[in-house]
């Protein structure tokens, strides 16, 4: 029986240390340290919190840059994938519709290669990011659209490219929701 | 290029780090002193007063186990709790209803033993109390746990002629003070500096650039996601998990995670060396870990980028398979940690698995149905492992004919019967289950892919939770009640047969007189057992699962080359 009250003992004291004490600990001195990031990144613009830097956005009209396909339309309120498998034909019919509408919005032959993660849904329904290619994709819409020069807008994207830490960490992305920003500023 | 250096860095940096943090934890459980001991002795010894627990007290392996099921209970009991009691609890700013019965039931086996299967969505279910008070306290203890009932395991061999492993109590608050508390603490101010939310406010309710309604989830997600990969855990704070930005906003935390799942599992057969006093042992069991390890890794990877012909037949570049991958992690970060994450039996993810290659499917699911061994979750993984050698040794003895042992001591029946016992229950638990929910509509009704696919999504259904592991072909619904209820059965069945049978068989070596050496004694820290142990784990696994694996991921892959979909 002593083992039991000692379990009880034990539990109550692992939960005050590491389930109260703990993350209230850690969230005090985030709040302090760095409030903006422990906040969720926010971008404020007008007053208006108009989303945050690290969750993507759905755009659907053409003079700004299109996000990746997102299983739960960049809702946010749960965050998710397609979960289809690479033999499904509903990944496949999914991918076709997608590859129509990027090459017609952008007006690319039927036989060009579109990036994979311009067409193919993320991870969490939420990537704030677009390759580099996809990004260039779509400069010359754009561009036309606002009626600035491709070179122009290139230059936009390259200012705003991620590039992976020490070379290695991570891939060459552009952040879809600052980019647009910026093109606003324009 | 740059890719496989980063294979190349991260291999050496928990290769290093292995080798010093599994001498540390030697310190640490043999009571040494340690940089941590002056800030932390003081804290361990108000715990043991205040519990009237006596540091040199020992227990035999059944007080021992009654000390596991005591706490076990008492988690059980108030994890379940807080999820049913959540709407009238503070610190619940979305005014999230109590959790349903058989879902709240679900978690509550999961994190407590250690699975951290998500029947649940994160940031529509659980209150941010929920999150602190019960799942981060489970993935503290849980665990603890682990560790604790490893360091007993290693003892039976230390020991000779005594009926006592050890202290529990002192075994599981050293883990959590000494080893689990502070790195998390590291971790976690790391992570807020990189991006991982970590607040009390309520969600925020925004209109987009264009006008649209979004919802951004917050919490205090910091702070579990570091404990959530140290202890291997991995339950995510939100539904996509480490997919979602708030829990891993940059490759940096990408690195970090995946470099937090592997750190305990992988200094922990250095510290075994160490308290056997046998550095080599530690060494061979290390190798044997990190053959299976990348061989895995490297079939998976080559599977990725060999993508889907059937992407690249609409046009998609290179056909390279993005679907349920983040951009900023890229193709092979995501691989590596899907490939850790089933071989340490964590269970967070970066990437859907459901969404993998075939290839890369099989690999992640044959890291879970050979037991969770290769590394494995903090302590049971290098439990499984050395059970496995036991099984190992034991055909060495029928080989060369001699009654077999292993660390000089002697394998009898007893001790076998509790190897098979906790070696056969994954097979059992995994095909049983797997059979019922084929032939059952309720077991067919959750699928999301048909064709091989689909097979595959229910044998991962059961290889996950059986493994205590938690990640998901997350496309079949796990939410139904037959999911439900029957993974909380296969995660009971995982995490007991690993720890009684484990305890038991410590307890019975300790009893044991040490063997000595003689000129006929098969040595076990050569590459000759390196090889044995390796071959062992393939068989057991291979020869049990071969025939499910052809039928799902096999027939899935040569589906896919002739492009056939469903």
């Amino acid at each position: 029986m002593g083992e039991i009250k000692r379990g009880f003992i034990i539990f109550i004291l692992f939960s005050v240390l590491t389930g109260l004490m703990y993350p209230v600990i850690i969230t005090g001195l985030a709040q302090v340290f760095w409030k903006d990031k422990a906040n969720g990144s926010l971008i404020v613009s007008n007053k208006k919190v108009i989303g945050s830097k690290l969750i993507g956005q759905k755009f659907t009209s053409p003079q700004y840059f299109h996000a990746r396909p997102s299983a739960i339309d960049y809702k946010g309120n749960i965050s998710g994938a397609s979960n289809l498998g690479p033999t499904s034909s509903k990944l496949i019919e999914n991918a076709q519709k997608e590859i129509n509408s990027v090459r017609s919005e952008n007006a690319l032959g039927k036989d060009s290669k579109i990036p994979a993660d311009l067409v193919l849904s993320s991870a969490s329904g939420l990537d704030p990011h677009i390759s580099l290619d996809s990004a260039l994709l779509q400069a010359p819409r754009i561009a036309k659209i606002r009626g600035i020069t491709l070179d122009k807008m290139n230059k936009l994207i390259y200012k705003n490219l991620e590039e992976p830490l020490f070379k290695f960490l991570g891939q060459k992305r552009v952040n879809v929701l600052t980019l647009n920003l910026e093109l606003e500023k324009e | 290029m740059f890719d496989i250096l980063f294979i190349v860095l991260f291999v050496l940096a928990i290769l290093i780090s292995g080798v010093f943090f599994g001498e540390y934890m030697a310190k640490v459980f043999r009571g040494d002193k340690t940089f941590l001991s002056p800030l932390l002795r003081p804290l361990e010894k108000f715990i043991y007063k205040v519990s009237g627990i006596n540091e040199d007290s020992e227990m035999d392996w059944k007080i021992y186990t009654l000390s596991f099921l005591s706490i076990t209970i008492f988690s059980f009991i108030s994890l379940f709790l807080l999820q049913e009691i959540q709407h009238f609890l503070p610190l619940n700013p979305e005014r999230l209803g109590p959790v349903r019965w058989d879902i709240a039931l679900n978690t509550t086996v999961s994190f407590v033993t250690n699975t951290n299967w998500q029947a649940y969505g994160g940031e529509n279910t659980m209150s941010y109390l929920t999150q602190m008070l019960g799942l981060c306290v489970q993935n503290f203890i849980s665990a603890g746990v682990g560790i604790a009932v490893l360091i007993a395991f290693i003892r039976g061999f230390t020991r000779n002629e005594t009926h006592t492993i050890g202290n529990f109590w002192v075994d599981l608050t050293r883990s959590i003070l000494y080893i689990l508390l502070p790195f998390s603490i590291i971790l976690a101010f790391i992570f807020i500096s990189e991006g991982i939310v970590q607040t009390f406010k309520g969600y925020e309710v925004i209109k987009t650039l264009e006008g649209l309604t979004q919802t951004i989830p917050l919490g205090p997600t910091a702070s579990q996601i570091a404990i959530k990969f140290l202890g291997t855990n991995g339950g995510g704070f939100f539904n996509a998990n480490s997919a979602h930005p708030f829990e891993n906003p940059t490759p940096f935390t990408n690195f970090l995670e995946n470099y937090a799942m592997l750190l305990i599992p992988v200094a922990l057969p250095f510290t075994f060396g160490i308290l056997l006093n046998k550095r080599r042992q530690g060494y061979a069991i290390f190798c044997v870990m990190m053959i299976l390890f990348l061989g895995g890794l490297a079939l998976a990877i080559y599977s990725e980028f060999q993508g889907n012909p059937m992407l690249s037949k609409l046009g998609i570049h290179s056909g390279l398979n993005m679907e349920g991958k983040e951009v900023r992690f890229g193709i092979i970060p995501s691989i590596l940690f899907a490939v850790t994450t089933t071989c340490t039996s964590c269970g967070g993810v970066n990437s859907m698995h459901d969404s993998l290659t075939p290839l890369s499917g099989l690999i992640l699911l044959f890291n879970m149905c050979v037991g969770e061994v290769i590394f494995g979750g903090v302590g049971v993984g290098l439990i499984g492992l050395l059970v496995n050698a036991v099984l190992a040794m034991f055909i060495v003895g029928l080989m060369i004919g001699r009654s077999p042992e292993f660390l000089a001591k002697k394998l009898e029946p007893f001790e076998m019967l509790m190897a098979v016992i906790s070696i056969l229950s994954t097979p059992m638990s995994v095909l049983v289950f797997s059979c019922i929910a084929i032939m059952t509509s309720a077991g067919l009704a959750s699928l999301n892919n048909l064709g091989p696919h689909g097979l595959s999504e229910i044998l991962y259904a059961f290889a996950s939770p059986t493994g205590n592991n938690g990640s998901a072909f997350g496309g079949l619904n796990a939410s139904t009640l037959f999911y439900t209820l029957t993974t909380s059965l296969a995660m009971l069945i995982g995490r007991f047969t690993t720890i009684i049978p484990a305890l038991a068989i410590a307890g019975a070596l300790a009893k044991k007189k040490f063997v000595p050496p003689s000129s006929a004694t098969f040595t076990t820290d050569v590459p000759l057992f390196v090889w044995l142990l390796v071959a062992v784990v393939i068989l057991v696994g291979g020869l049990t699962y071969f025939p499910v694996l052809t039928l799902g991921p096999i027939l899935e892959h040569l589906f896919m080359k002739m492009g056939m979909s469903f």
